[in-house]
C-alpha cells in the first residue's frame, strides 16, 4: 500500500501491465506445444516425404498402398475396429439405457461399477484376461482364436469408453419429449426410434470415435492376446521404428493414420470441448 | 416383472464379463502357484514374493513418482494455459485450443513416435524425454478440466477484488484460484491416472533400462524371466485399491452433491 501513496502513477501502470499478464500466462503452455506437439508432427512430415539420403519422395506413400502385407495389415486393423465398435455399442447401449431410465436413488454408484476399468492400468487388464484366457483354453488355440481373442481384448479395454458418453447423453436428455411424443399417440418403438435414439447420436458418434481409432493401433492387446500373430496398424508403425530402423516408412504410415484421424474428428465435430469432455475430463 | 429381471440379469452379465478375470486373477494371488487356475492352497506366498523383489518394488516405486511428477508439472503448465486461454483474444486462443486438443484425438502411436523422432534429434532418450512425452499427453486433459471452471466463475469477483485495491496477483491468488480449484484437482488426478495407464508413449521415450508398471508387465510376458506370479498380487492390490478410491471418491462427492442442493 506505500507505494500506492509514492506514486500512484508507476502503481497504475504496474496494475495495467498486470491485467495484461493475465493472457500472458498463455505463454508457456503456447511454447510447449509448439515444441512437443507441433515440431514433432512436422518432423513426421518430414521424415514421411523424404528418402533415407533425406531427397523428397513419395515412395513411402506408394510402397505402403503397394505393399500387400500392408494393406493386409490395414484391413486387418479396420475389421477388428469395425467389429470391436459394433460389439462396443450393441453392448452399451442397453446398459446405459437401463441405467439411465431406472429409478434408482444411487444409479451413479451402478454406473461407477461400468467405468471403473478405465482407471486401472489397461496392461495389467490385458494380462488379467490372458491368464483367464489360457485359464479356460483359448488362448493360443487356433488362428481364428487368436484374431477373436484380440477383439474380445479391445472390447474388454475399451466398452467403458462407449458406456460414458452415451450415458452421459441419455441422461440429460429432455423426458418431457418422450412424454409428448407418448401423449402423441406414439408406441415405445416408436418413441425410441423417432425421439430416444436421435437425440443420443451425439454420445454414439463419440463413443464410437473414443473406440474405433484407438482400436486400430492398440497393439499392446493384439500382441498379448493374439500371441504376436495378430498385426495391427500400430504394430506395423512399432515394427518399422524400433525393428527395421525405416523411420521413413513409419512416418509415412503414421501420417496417413493422422490424416485420417484429424479428418474424421472435423467430419464428427469431435474438437468441440463438450465432446472432448467425455474422453474423461468429467470423471474425477 | 419378468421383463424387470431380464434388464438385471443383463447388467450383471455385462459387469461379469467386466470382472471376471479381475476377480480370477485376485483369487489365485492367493495361492502359491505358476498359473491361474491351478489352486495350491491358501497363501501369502506371492505377496512376500512380491514385497521381496527389489526389483519389482523399485519399479513400482519410480512409476509412482513419474506419475505425481508428470501430474504436478501438467497441473502447473495445464493451468496456467487454461487461465491464458481464458483471458486470451478469440482467435489466438482458437488456434492454441485447436492445437491442444491434437493429443487428445491423436493416436498414442502417432503422439509416441513423434516424440521419439524429436528427442532423436536433441539429446536423446532420457527421463526428462520420458517426464515430457507423460506431460504431452496429461496437459490437454488439465485444461479441458480447469476450463469449464473458468466459464462458470462470475466475472466481476476478479474485477470487485482490483477495484478495493488487490494487485492482480492476489486476485488471482484469492478469487480465481479457489474458484477453479476443483478443476484443477480433477486435473491432477486424472493426470496421475493417464500417466499411471500409459504404455505407448513410455516405449517410446524412456531412457534405456526405465520401466513402468505397464512396460514391465507387458515386456515379463515376452520374456518369461521375470518373476510373474509376484506380478499377480501386484496386479491384486492395483484392482483392489483403484476400485476403492474411485468408488469411494465418488460416494463422497455424490454425498456432497445432495448437501449442497439439500442446502439450497
Amino acid at each position: 500500500m506505500e507505494s500506492v501513496k509514492k506514486s500512484p502513477g508507476f502503481f497504475a501502470a504496474i496494475k495495467k501491465n498486470l491485467r495484461f499478464a493475465r493472457s500472458q500466462l498463455l505463454i508457456p503452455y503456447a511454447l510447449f506445444l509448439a515444441l512437443f506437439v507441433v515440431f514433432p508432427l512436422l518432423i513426421i512430415l518430414y521424415y514421411a516425404f523424404t528418402d533415407k539420403s533425406g531427397a523428397f519422395t513419395f515412395k513411402n506413400f506408394t510402397n505402403f498402398f503397394s505393399d500387400a502385407t500392408a494393406i493386409s495389415v490395414l484391413l486387418v486393423s479396420v475389421g477388428i475396429a469395425a467389429v470391436t465398435t459394433v460389439v462396443c455399442l450393441l453392448l452399451s447401449y442397453p446398459v446405459c439405457y437401463i441405467l439411465a431410465r431406472s429409478n434408482l436413488k444411487k444409479k451413479h454408484v451402478l454406473l461407477m461399477l461400468f467405468v471403473i476399468p478405465m482407471w486401472i492400468n489397461f496392461v495389467l487388464r490385458i494380462n488379467a484376461l490372458r491368464e483367464f484366457l489360457g485359464m479356460i483354453g483359448l488362448l493360443g488355440l487356433n488362428d481364428f482364436a487368436n484374431y477373436f481373442n484380440t477383439t474380445l481384448g479391445m472390447v474388454f479395454d475399451y466398452l467403458p469408453f462407449m458406456i460414458l458418453p452415451i450415458y452421459t447423453t441419455l441422461i440429460k436428455m429432455d423426458k418431457s419429449l418422450i412424454e409428448a411424443a407418448k401423449d402423441l399417440g406414439a408406441d415405445n418403438k416408436t418413441v425410441f426410434l423417432k425421439v430416444t435414439l436421435p437425440m443420443s447420436a451425439p454420445g454414439i458418434i463419440s463413443g464410437v470415435t473414443m473406440v474405433f481409432m484407438p482400436t486400430m493401433t492398440s497393439y499392446v492387446i493384439s500382441e498379448s492376446l493374439g500371441l504376436r500373430k495378430v498385426i495391427i496398424l500400430g504394430k506395423l508403425i512399432d515394427n518399422y521404428f524400433t525393428e527395421l530402423h525405416n523411420w521413413n516408412m513409419g512416418s509415412a504410415i503414421a501420417l496417413v493414420l493422422l490424416v485420417i484421424i484429424l479428418v474424421s474428428m472435423l467430419i464428427t465435430g469431435q474438437f468441440k470441448d463438450k465432446n472432448l469432455e467425455n474422453r474423461g475430463a468429467g470423471l474425477w | 416383472m419378468v421383463k424387470k429381471s431380464i434388464k438385471w440379469i443383463y447388467l450383471a452379465l455385462v459387469l461379469l464379463f467386466l470382472y471376471t478375470p479381475l476377480l480370477l486373477l485376485i483369487v489365485y494371488s492367493f495361492t502359491n502357484s505358476d498359473i491361474v487356475g491351478n489352486w495350491q492352497g491358501f497363501s501369502f506366498a506371492l505377496y512376500i514374493r512380491l514385497f521381496k523383489n527389489k526389483e519389482i518394488m523399485g519399479m513400482v516405486r519410480d512409476t509412482m513418482v513419474l506419475a505425481l511428477l508428470a501430474a504436478t508439472v501438467s497441473t502447473i503448465l495445464g493451468t496456467l494455459g487454461a487461465i491464458g486461454l481464458f483471458y486470451s483474444k478469440k482467435r489466438t486462443a482458437s488456434v492454441v485450443e485447436y492445437v491442444s486438443n491434437i493429443p487428445l484425438v491423436n493416436t498414442e502411436i502417432v503422439t509416441a513416435v513423434s516424440l521419439a523422432l524429436l528427442f532423436s534429434l536433441l539429446s536423446g532418450r532420457s527421463y526428462f524425454s520420458l517426464l515430457t512425452g507423460h506431460v504431452v499427453i496429461c496437459v490437454p486433459f488439465v485444461v479441458l478440466s480447469v476450463m469449464p471452471k473458468l466459464k462458470q466463475m462470475d466475472p466481476h469477483l476478479y474485477e470487485a477484488a482490483l477495484d478495493l485495491g488487490a494487485t492482480p496477483a492476489r486476485a488471482m491468488f484469492k478469487i480465481v484460484l479457489p474458484e477453479i480449484l476443483p478443476g484443477i484437482i480433477a486435473g491432477f488426478m486424472l493426470a496421475v491416472t493417464l500417466s499411471l495407464d500409459d504404455y505407448i508413449v513410455t516405449a517410446f521415450t524412456a531412457p534405456e533400462g526405465f520401466d513402468t508398471i505397464s512396460t514391465y508387465v507387458y515386456n515379463a510376458v515376452k520374456t518369461p524371466r521375470n518373476d510373474l506370479p509376484a506380478l499377480r498380487a501386484l496386479s491384486a492390490l492395483i484392482f483392489v485399491a483403484i476400485i476403492l478410491i474411485v468408488l469411494g471418491f465418488n460416494l463422497i462427492k455424490t454425498k456432497n452433491d445432495t448437501k449442497q442442493r439439500s442446502e439450497k
